[in-house]
């Protein structure tokens, strides 16, 4: 069970948001929305324990996430603006590094197929590839990170083709059923009706 | 892990590397031509014309440790990852002496035929190039760290960074002087081994500390 509260967010000397709470119970889906600029990138940094919040906490199972550091990293995939693939690798080695890193040890089996769900060529150095599939090898790793329960995804549909948006969803959708918590982020209503939505 | 992916972007990017070896060839090389070839000469400064090149060579390839992960988002994925951050920074270094540091030990002893160099004293000088250079690459990773994402970041590693390497400069061509003077450098090399100790001991949590202050 993630748990925010009280959190408050200063950048660049002003208030982004103040006394901002929820907890999000297994099984979960919560949307965070508001225009640019409104702090939804910062909201999810601070779940993930990149950044620190001016003020309040998160807990993760009743601890604090400072203090949990590497026990709660094992537990969260985070995804953020940056595809966090690097060009001169593969898509498969980037896959498997990420999860490697992450402390997931897919079989190779299951990398070849979580790249094919998302129609990334596995044996291309991505430096190759466009824009969207970058962004598909990045998201690939959706398709096997099952084991860690919650996923905070930054504008995970951007860049997305319908089939891969789609695709994307039902992963989302997958991942809430077997009683992992997402939180996402975007401008507009991306379609997932059973989300909670916080206001930014 | 982290040691393999960083050799395999190495590998796909071996301009970079030969650019930095090439650095560090050339720097030694110019010397030489710039003092003229008295051999007497070229010979006392031989230790330490090798080991400035060295240094700046190994500073040189700096500014790659962390800037393209720090682009492209994969950064991130290390801060939050499994592995504690000092290991992860720790393997980061590792790979970087791997590709920047070992291949100048492997190249010294050819640079030293250049200086006239007592043959006896290749081995006194890849051993203190051995044990000093990969001091260089993990105190240099944590002014790479500090200065990641700050603008003339380059610069500005250079002034923090080249002060720090000051005593693994003076141990290091230390060792060979002494050497050559028929004393033996064992002195400075054990200073040198105490130095790898300690930075390695040390510098990996320094350097973890300031990629969680530059992630934010």
């Amino acid at each position: 069970m993630l748990e925010a509260r009280e959190l408050e967010c200063e950048r660049g000397g002003k208030a982004l948001f103040r006394h901002l709470g929820f907890s999000l119970a297994p099984g979960e889906t919560l949307r965070v929305a508001g225009p640019n600029g409104s702090g939804k990138t910062s909201l999810l940094r601070i779940l993930c324990g990149l950044l620190t919040p001016t003020a309040g906490e998160v807990l993760w199972n009743g601890a604090s996430i400072q203090s949990l550091k590497e026990d709660y990293a094992r537990h969260v995939l985070y995804l953020g603006h940056a595809p966090a693939v690097k060009d001169e690798l593969t898509g498969a080695e980037n896959l498997r590094v990420s999860c490697v890193l992450a402390g997931l040890s897919p079989s190779a089996e299951q990398t070849r197929e979580a790249l094919a769900r998302f129609g990334v060529p596995g044996d291309k150095p991505v430096r190759q590839l466009s824009q969207g599939q970058r962004r598909r090898a990045a998201l690939a790793r959706l398709a096997v990170s099952w084991q860690a329960p919650v996923w905070l995804l930054d504008e995970p549909f951007t860049a997305l083709d319908a089939a891969a948006a789609e695709l994307t969803r039902t992963l989302l959708g997958e991942h809430a059923q077997r009683g992992g918590s997402v939180v996402y982020s975007t401008h507009q209503d991306a379609g997932l009706h059973d989300s909670r939505v916080i206001e930014l | 892990m982290v040691v393999w992916r960083e050799l395999l972007v190495a590998m796909r990017r071996r301009s970079d590397v030969a650019t930095a070896l090439l650095f560090f060839v050339i720097v030694a090389s110019l010397f030489p031509l710039g003092i003229g070839a008295e051999p007497n000469k070229l010979r006392a400064i031989a230790p330490g014309v090798i080991w400035v090149s060295a240094l700046l060579s190994s500073m040189l390839s700096l500014n790659r440790l962390f800037a393209a992960d720090h682009a492209d988002g994969t950064l991130e994925q290390m801060v939050l990852g499994a592995a504690p951050l000092g290991v992860t920074a720790a393997a980061k270094a590792l790979a970087h002496w791997l590709v920047s540091g070992f291949p100048m030990v492997a190249i010294a002893p050819l640079l030293a035929l250049q200086y006239d160099l007592a043959p006896s004293l290749y081995g006194i000088l890849a051993l203190s190039l051995l044990l000093g250079t990969p001091v260089l690459s993990l105190i240099g990773g944590i002014g790479a760290a500090l200065t990641l994402g700050v603008r003339g970041g380059g610069v500005l590693l250079a002034l923090l960074v080249l002060p720090l390497y000051v005593p693994v400069l003076v141990m290091g061509a230390g060792a060979v002087e002494m050497a050559s003077a028929g004393l033996g450098g064992q002195g400075q090399l054990l200073i040198l081994g105490a130095m790898l100790i300690v930075a390695a001991a040390f510098a990996p949590w320094a350097t973890a500390a300031a990629l969680r202050i530059s992630s934010e």
